[in-house]
């Protein structure tokens, strides 16, 4: 018979095994992340797939770490200008298309912006950098929707604690 | 697209989603819904829509799991009578 608290297993409890695999395991799933996001472009994935996965390794992080410790690598602030990063990104590749074109291409007609001399090119290039900017948005707002489910509880329990370890 | 392939995994997905709404101990329902996105990330790949079925495999069974589990932390496991 279970028992009617619920336990996560966020804070106590942690096991050298779960430590190691996932030490192991999160830099693997943030490499897959990035390359669901670059090759978002010509087959399946993209910005937000890639985002989300790269969400995943922070929640795997905080599973087998703690949030205390999950909060010390990846902070609230860093989260606040992540969000702001990838939007302004978005939008920027966006008006830069009217920027370059001198108002004849729409929002988000990336063939304008100049970085090779192929329209094409451009095309795939700009695609791509959107790309980043919806991926890092993603993910800062999942890891933040997730720590912010998390916090409270780990901090009501390192208060009852205060003074073990 | 497999005929047989498709009829099992539907009804599968179906009798998952009725016992999911059904079952008292959240934990399990939480649990239950993960399978039941996983199984439709299946049914999107049979229906070659691998995009849909990445988006469903990535939100459904991993980060909607996770948010749910870190809800369920908040309150009791057990739904009343």
């Amino acid at each position: 018979m279970p028992s009617k608290d619920t336990d996560t297993g966020t804070g106590k409890g942690r096991s050298i095994i779960v430590e190691t695999v996932t030490r192991l395991m999160v830099p693997f799933i943030q490499l897959f992340a990035l390359y669901v996001i670059i090759h978002g472009a010509g087959g399946p994935g993209g910005g937000f797939q890639g985002g989300v996965i790269f969400a995943s390794s922070f929640v795997l992080y905080v599973v087998a770490f703690g949030i205390v410790k999950a909060g010390n690598r990846f902070s609230e602030r860093a989260n606040i200008v992540l969000f702001s990063t990838g939007v302004y990104l978005y939008a920027g590749v966006g008006l830069l298309c009217i920027l370059f074109s001198y108002g004849a291409a729409q929002f988000l007609n990336y063939g304008y912006i100049p970085l090779t001399h192929h329209f094409e090119e451009n095309r795939a290039l700009g695609m791509d950098l959107v790309e980043v900017g919806i991926g890092i948005t993603v993910m800062a707002v999942i890891t933040s929707i997730f720590f912010n489910l998390v916090w409270k509880r780990e901090n009501e329990e390192i208060g009852e604690r205060e003074g073990e370890d | 697209m497999i005929f047989e392939l498709d009829l099992v995994l539907l009804f599968l997905v179906v009798i998952i989603a009725i016992v999911a709404i059904t079952t008292r101990d959240l934990l399990s329902a939480i649990m239950l819904l993960c399978a039941y996105s996983f199984l439709m990330a299946v049914v999107w790949v049979e229906m070659h829509s691998v995009d849909v079925a990445f988006t469903e495999a990535a939100v459904g069974a991993g980060a909607t799991t996770a948010f749910l589990i870190a809800a369920l932390s908040r309150t009791k496991r057990w739904e009343k009578k």
